[in-house]
């Protein structure tokens, strides 16, 4: 039984079976173990919109891409290296991403006449048998076979021995990629630690599916993926929306405040209230509301009380957070409004990713209510980013919209994650004084153009605030016309002011003049980083910058786009960043979008790049 | 009704001092006047210091109240008054939280803020100026407008079937449901001092005449002539009687309630009001006849219908953290940033 092992770079593994097949936890758990190893990962998990779509349909799909490898990795990939498939569905469905020449590993039996039909398949068109996957190294094995006769002693029923298929799959991934079977093992131990009888199955299927590696006569190949090459430091494993949540509860710890979340459930940003939920221990409050107005309003009261108000949603909620959002954007209070955006309009595709909530942050509110924005590049920068914007929210007194999507949130990477100390720390003063003789003026502006915060129970600061325009300095309802045009001017200068207290844009990668700018913002910094590796590896004079502060603009940003001969901007939506940019700078940005509710690809940014370079 | 003793010894503040510099801007001889002065003298006798009063509203004639009112206070958006306090009172227990709102801003477009406020029962008072109309936009009818009524969007008469606001609430799980109006200045400031006592959400129902646009709408229960027959005073643990001189009673036949002559019954005989029951407070809630449409029918109560003693949400959340940070011990930033599994590039 020779076995030969290849060294590889880096593999890009795609699991996909039935949402009941386990795919995101066999995905995880390998992706833990890679990470544990010292590779360098992104994973991005790929969730149908059901719950539980009809078992072995197409609709019923489920999906977790990973990226691993020995050099630095920056998006969970393009086309994959490895395709695991539980059954015929999520082969026809996924087929497509895989490369030629790649491995398939099959689960015979979900290709039976009842799977393929299901799959919509002739059964004389079973690709396992008509020859179709010629152009692939294909392992077939009978997973569910092997499942069932490994625990026909158990004790346990069909149904719950069927469920343990997964772990098959997983132990034979850890014996092609030399892996150990430890973390896995520690990881069930913990979550069955109350059910003897099944965390006994489960270790006996994910030793039996290494060893089905070892003893099979077959010439599957062995791989080698060495630990990357990064930073040094103490790194974690981080998804998205469990870095926004800690960025919470980090700003909370650092500001003083208390800090408190009103949400309403809501696809794909529901984990952070759940993670959230979790940390009473840093005396965060979580209040689920009725409904999302209820969770924003909620939130409005609570800041106006002293918390570090937060509250998070996805597109069609903050649509209808609208009109509380000018309410605190008129309050001057501070806020952060976090949007896990999701492909819209209307309910669109929950589970899928866009970008296509920049215009609404911009601009979704009635009347001239500004607001700053900010946008996460990557898992990992979520935490960096809601820092951010809660320090803006509290030391500028005014509602932030932290913009996350549903590819970052659910996406993880290895996370060189800080120490408490090391965070930058965020003033918060609430007013104790009077400060207007002997009144107090709740919009009287400091050197900021921020006003004071002064919550109640703080005696002789009795005062009132609403959503009518107010009196410059007062806060009293004023009708004036002229006060009005000012209060609009001062609401927009105050936002714009934020740009004097935040970095510069910086150049990510490639030369500070020249013939093309690629210009990110959000998540598809890791897709533009790698199309611009090889670029660069062609010598082709292209650099990359990505946008975190889009509300106000870093004070340099101007003058790096007239850098550029040309500026290219590509998003997951029709064209938002682009149409502010040429507003703003009055540049001919060229528009480069994928509305797939999927993420571009290296590859596809990488041709663009060639196209733009090549035409005059 | 159970008295509840003002007691000017915790007076910090004087009414006078509850006055802000702003000008009233209601129409004059609208009821909201009365409201303002009845709230702005029962509020010193509270005991609460008046940094720690918070008045939120939402949008309508009755929402300009906290711009009256020289304690902390926000004026917000259509129907959300009670969801901004949800939030307030969650972050912070020690404030004395006061919402007033409209029928229209609580029971039309805030009606889901409502039920949920009720049922959740944060330690708040919340104050509904029902005027059965919406005033501030100029005279439209609302959702406890009757039947037929002719207004500006109802030309030809509502076909819409008002809410009974006291039932909703009892549907909803309050646990201190009243109600009382603008032209009985004493009895409103007993009910907003029994208002505040109440520990968790009390219902305060106030049936406010809006002259511009539904002049004489509570007339019959607020008018010398009629209040007396056409209005039924309730307290704890007295029978229910009303009339010009106590001459009638209410007796329960059943089910069912009836009115009988004082002459041929006595107390004994009649309905002995009981805050506690929930059940008897519900068919209370359902003494909602029209007066206006004559025949036998049964008068309108006021008062407090139903208390009851159920933990406040703010308590259980408060608690809850404690708890937990009593057996885990307070949260470690290093330690949560560091999560479980690490591992070391050199
Ligand atoms: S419109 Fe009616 S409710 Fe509004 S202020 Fe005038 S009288 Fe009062």
């Amino acid at each position: 039984m020779s076995h030969q092992t290849d060294t590889l770079e880096r593999v890009i593994i795609k699991f996909a079976g039935d949402s009941g097949d386990g795919m995101q936890l066999t995905g995880t758990q390998f992706t833990n173990t890679a990470a544990l190893f010292g590779n360098d990962i992104s994973t991005f998990p790929d969730f149908p919109a059901e719950i539980r779509a009809p078992q072995g349909t197409l609709a019923g799909v489920s999906g977790y891409q990973l990226h691993f490898g020995s050099t630095n990795i920056y998006s969970p990939g393009d086309r994959c290296d490895v395709l695991v498939v539980m059954n015929a569905a999520a082969l026809k469905a996924n087929l497509k991403q895989l490369k030629k020449g790649g491995i398939i590993i099959a689960n015979t039996e979900g290709f039976d006449a009842k799977n393929l039909r299901l799959a919509n398949i002739a059964e004389q068109d079973n690709p396992l048998e008509n020859g179709s996957l010629e152009p692939y190294k294909v392992i077939r094995i009978d997973v569910t076979k092997m499942t069932r006769s490994a625990l026909n002693d158990s004790g346990l029923g069909t149904k719950e021995i069927d469920r343990s298929k997964n772990m098959f799959v997983l132990g034979f991934l850890y014996w092609m990629y030399n892996r150990t079977l430890d973390n896995s093992i520690k990881f069930l131990e913990e979550k069955f630690s109350k059910k003897p009888d099944i965390l006994n199955a489960n270790i006996k299927i994910l030793k039996a599916g290494y060893h089905y590696g070892d003893t099979t006569e077959t010439m599957t190949p062995r791989f080698v993926v060495n630990p990357a090459k990064m930073k040094p430091g103490v790194y974690r494993n981080i998804m998205g929306n469990q870095a926004t949540a800690m960025g919470l509860i980090a700003a909370s710890q650092k500001s003083g405040l208390e800090l408190f979340l009103g949400s309403y459930p809501i696809t794909p940003a529901s984990d952070i209230l759940h993670e959230l939920a979790k940390y009473k221990s840093f005396g965060v409050k979580t209040f689920q509301a009725e409904d999302e107005i209820a969770a924003i309003c909620s939130t409005i009261g609570a800041a106006f009380g002293g918390s570090l108000g937060v509250t998070t949603s996805s597109g069609p909620g903050i649509a209808l957070k609208g009109e509380a959002i000018g309410l605190s954007v008129m309050l001057e209070i501070p806020l952060v409004v976090i949007n896990v955006q999701r492909g819209g309009p209307s309910t669109g595709l929950p589970t899928k990713t866009e970008q296509s909530d920049l215009m609404q942050a911009m601009y979704g509110r009635n009347g001239e209510a500004p607001m700053p924005v900010i946008a996460a590049s990557s898992p990992a920068d979520c935490f960096d980013t809601v820092y951010e914007a809660c320090r803006i929210a509290v030391e500028f007194m005014t509602p932030v919209m932290f913009l996350s999507d549903g590819y970052v949130a659910n996406g993880a990477e290895p996370w060189r994650f800080p120490k408490s100390s090391d965070l930058k720390p965020i003033s918060v003063e609430f007013a104790k004084a009077k400060n207007g003789g002997d009144k107090y003026l709740p919009y009287k502006r400091d050197e900021k153009l921020s006003r004071p915060w002064a919550v109640p129970g703080t005696p002789g600061l009795e005062h009132r605030i609403g959503g009518i325009e107010k009196q410059h300095e007062t806060g009293n309802i004023s009708y004036d016309p002229e006060n009005h045009e000012f209060m609009v001017h001062m609401r927009e200068a105050k936002v714009e002011k934020i740009a004097d207290f935040i970095p510069d844009q910086t150049i990510d990668s490639g030369p500070s003049k020249g013939k093309l700018l690629v210009l990110g913002w959000g998540s598809t910094y890791g897709s533009i980083k790698t199309a611009l590796i090889d670029a660069h590896a062609k010598g082709y004079d292209v650099a990359h910058a990505q946008i975190r502060h889009l509300k106000p603009f870093p004070k340099n940003l101007g003058e790096i786009l007239y850098n550029y001969d040309k500026v290219l901007i590509p998003e997951m939506n029709n064209g938002q960043l682009v149409r502010i940019i040429r507003d703003k700078y009055m540049i001919p940005a060229i528009a480069f979008n994928k509305i797939q509710g999927m993420p571009f690809t290296a590859g596809e940014i990488f041709e663009k790049i060639e196209q733009v370079l090549s035409e005059k | 009704m159970s008295t509840v003793e003002p007691n000017p010894s915790m007076t910090t503040f004087t009414s006078k001092e509850l006055v802000t510099d702003q000008d009233v801007r209601w129409c004059p001889g609208c009821g909201d006047y009365s409201i303002l002065k009845q709230v702005q003298t029962v509020m010193p006798e509270l005991g609460i210091p008046r940094e720690n009063i918070v008045f939120v509203s939402g949008i309508g004639c009755s929402s300009r109240f906290p711009y009256y009112m020289e304690t902390f206070g926000m004026h917000s958006i259509h129907g959300r008054a009670t969801a901004i306090a949800s939030g307030l009172k969650a972050a912070r227990p020690d404030l004395s939280v006061w919402i007033v709102s409209g029928d229209g801003d609580s029971m039309s477009i805030g009606g889901n803020h409502f039920i949920h406020l009720l049922r959740r029962n944060f330690d708040v008072n919340l104050l509904v100026f029902n005027n059965e109309i919406y005033g501030l936009t100029k005279g439209q009818y609302s959702p406890t407008s009757e039947e037929g009524k002719v207004t500006k969007s109802t030309p030809f008469g509502s076909v819409d079937h008002p809410f009974n606001p006291s039932a909703l609430a009892l549907g909803a799980d309050s646990t201190f449901v009243s109600r009382s109006m603008d032209r009985d200045p004493v009895h409103l400031k007993e009910i907003l001092r029994r208002a505040h006592k109440h520990k968790g959400t009390s219902f305060v129902e106030i049936y406010q005449n809006c002259n511009v646009f539904n002049d004489g709408a509570f007339e019959i229960f607020t008018d010398k002539e009629t209040k007396k027959i056409e209005t039924l005073f309730v307290e704890h643990g007295k029978p229910l009687v009303f009339g010009q001189n106590g001459e009638k009673g209410i007796k329960l036949d059943g089910f069912k309630p009836v009115v009988v002559d004082m002459a041929s019954h006595s107390a004994n005989d009649l309905w002995i009001h009981d805050e506690t029951d929930r059940l008897k407070a519900s068919m209370l809630s359902r003494f909602f006849d029209n007066p206006r449409k004559g025949g036998e029918h049964l008068p309108r109560p006021f008062g407090v219908f139903y208390v009851e003693d159920r933990p406040c949400y703010e308590d259980g959340m408060k608690t809850q953290i404690e708890s937990i940070i009593t057996s885990k011990g307070s949260g470690d930033l290093d330690k949560l940033l560091r999560g479980r599994d690490v591992w070391e590039i050199q």
